[in-house]
């Protein structure tokens, strides 16, 4: 589904962010990216959705990222971004939440029925109508999630999704997550949440991965994830 | 509450009467905006010394408000930092216009008082009918009716975006200062060396976050075309309300009813 191939990405000339990056994530697979602060977990995610160029190749679907590409490989991706704020830019959660359908040319009435079936998937009928401005910080998360759904991506992306939010909305949104069918991947410094939520890991360190395998392993392995600047997740931290 | 809690507390305010129910708020948005544009440019087509013609014009907001429910005094509350600049447009029309024009009782008035009142309300008129316009048509019925009327898809989009993101500065801006504040005790307000770095921080967090922003709209199909909801559809009830109301606005403009009325007293 996803594929990185021998990808590097530098901001300055000679200071790689990414180098020699290569992996591959499956279709239907919950891949949470970790890594310290600079690990290059951001860039990645830019990368794959085209809003940055390296060397080396992406696939997505079979589809190589490139300029020519974008509109096809960006309507596989639904990208939950850290700040709900920025994603959320109509006046309305019903507004913003048809955005993205309307734009890939559904007509008005087929849009509104996807929005209100993912409302209702996700129980959150009553913000239909709400102004963004006016929800709190955990209903605009779920309602950032809802409009990725929206656009019924084959991929959804989130960046930090458990990040400024209270243990209940946390939770909600650790849920939200775990029921989701589609392919994940997911960058978060909260590795509980990515234990919960992903059955495998990815760790960079400097912009190259220094282990790949399953959760369960690399989030109990206390020596690796300290090596790289990372500590266990609370839950197994025994504290 | 602070005063940006204050602020935008106060915008949430305007959502809130946007959403009440009432004949106004149940017309199309079109028929609302071409009527205030029509109302708007009979306003300011009153000649200088028409204090009188332009005075019965206050009869349709005074009429809008009683319709809709929304109090008066609201938006006088919520105009308070803009009416006293429209006020002061005309301040120095006396100093310019001496020749006195008529007289009240024994005591005369010159041509420059009386352009100077006449200007006070026109900006006051126009104000209250753009408030009415917001306060009964959510942003974005509002951005779709001027669409409709081919506005440029890019300004209207910029009023969208600026209405959604005009909360989320002042958030900033509010979180900025109580940093300030914490660290500057006893220090009323921000001290106007601190001005430049305080205005390049929010310029910095503004584009930072423009590109953010322009980012997801991307992601998500965005190429340059917004799609606003329809809105109601503009119907009879609305094309008579805004005919009636441009014939009305003629009448008044034409026909000084304050001077015929004034007149049959008189006699």
């Amino acid at each position: 589904m996803i594929e990185f191939q021998h990808v590097s990405f530098s901001y300055e000339k000679d200071r790689p962010v990414i180098e020699d990056l290569s992996f591959r994530i499956e279709r239907g697979e919950s891949v949470g990216l970790i890594g310290a602060n600079g690990a290059g977990k951001s860039t990645v995610m830019k990368l794959l959705l085209g809003l940055l160029s390296g060397e080396g190749k992406i696939l997505v679907d079979g589809i190589e990222v490139n300029r020519a590409s974008l509109s096809a490989v960006r309507r596989r991706l639904g990208f939950v971004l850290q700040n709900s704020d920025n994603q959320m830019f109509m006046p309305t959660v019903y507004e913003d939440m048809i955005f993205a359908p309307l734009n890939y040319g559904l007509s008005r009435e087929e849009a509104e029925r996807r929005v209100d079936a993912v409302l209702e998937q996700l129980g959150l009928q009553e913000l239909k109508h709400r102004h963004n401005h006016r929800i709190s910080g955990g209903e605009k998360r779920m309602a950032a999630i809802a409009t990725i759904l929206a656009m019924e991506p084959e991929v959804i992306l989130m960046d930090e999704p458990s990040s400024a939010l209270d243990p209940y909305n946390r939770r909600l949104v650790i849920n939200t997550i775990r029921a989701l069918p589609q392919t994940k991947l997911i960058t978060s410094h909260d590795l509980d949440m990515i234990l919960d939520t992903c059955r495998r890991v990815i760790l960079l360190d400097r912009g190259r991965i220094v282990a790949d395998g399953p959760a369960d392993e690399i989030l109990r392995n206390k020596e690796l994830l300290e090596a790289h600047r990372m500590e266990l997740p609370f839950c197994l931290a025994g504290r | 509450m602070n005063k940006m809690d204050k602020a935008l507390h106060e915008l949430g305010e305007m959502d809130d009467l946007a959403a009440q129910d009432s004949p106004i708020h149940r017309l199309s948005p079109l028929a609302k905006l071409l009527t205030t544009i029509a109302y708007i440019v009979t306003v300011v087509s009153f000649h200088k010394y028409d204090l009188s013609g332009m005075a019965v014009m206050l009869l349709f907001p005074v009429l809008l408000f009683q319709i809709s429910g929304i109090p008066v005094r609201t938006c006088f509350y919520k105009l308070r930092i803009v009416l006293p600049l429209v006020m002061a447009v005309g301040l120095f029309n006396p100093f310019y216009d001496r020749a006195p024009l008529l007289t009240v009782g024994s005591l005369p008035v010159s041509g420059g008082v009386v352009s100077m009142l006449s200007l006070m309300l026109k900006g006051v008129l126009c104000l209250m009918a753009s408030f009415l316009l917001i306060a009964t048509t959510p942003i974005d019925s509002l951005c779709a009716a001027l669409r409709r009327l081919h506005l440029p898809s890019m300004l209207v989009t910029l009023l969208l975006l600026t209405y959604r993101y005009v909360g989320v500065m002042t958030e900033e801006l509010a979180v900025m200062t109580e940093a300030y504040q914490l660290r500057a005790p006893g220090q009323k307000g921000v001290h106007v060396s601190a001005w430049g770095s305080f205005l390049g921080q929010l310029l910095l967090r503004s584009m930072d976050r423009a590109q953010e922003l322009y980012n997801s709209m991307q992601l998500r199909g965005y190429h340059g075309h917004f799609h606003y909801a329809p809105g109601r559809p503009f119907g009879l009830r609305d094309a008579l309300y805004t005919l009636g109301c441009c014939a009305a606005f003629l009448l008044l403009r034409f026909v000084n009813i304050a001077e015929l009325l004034g007149r049959l007293v008189v006699r």
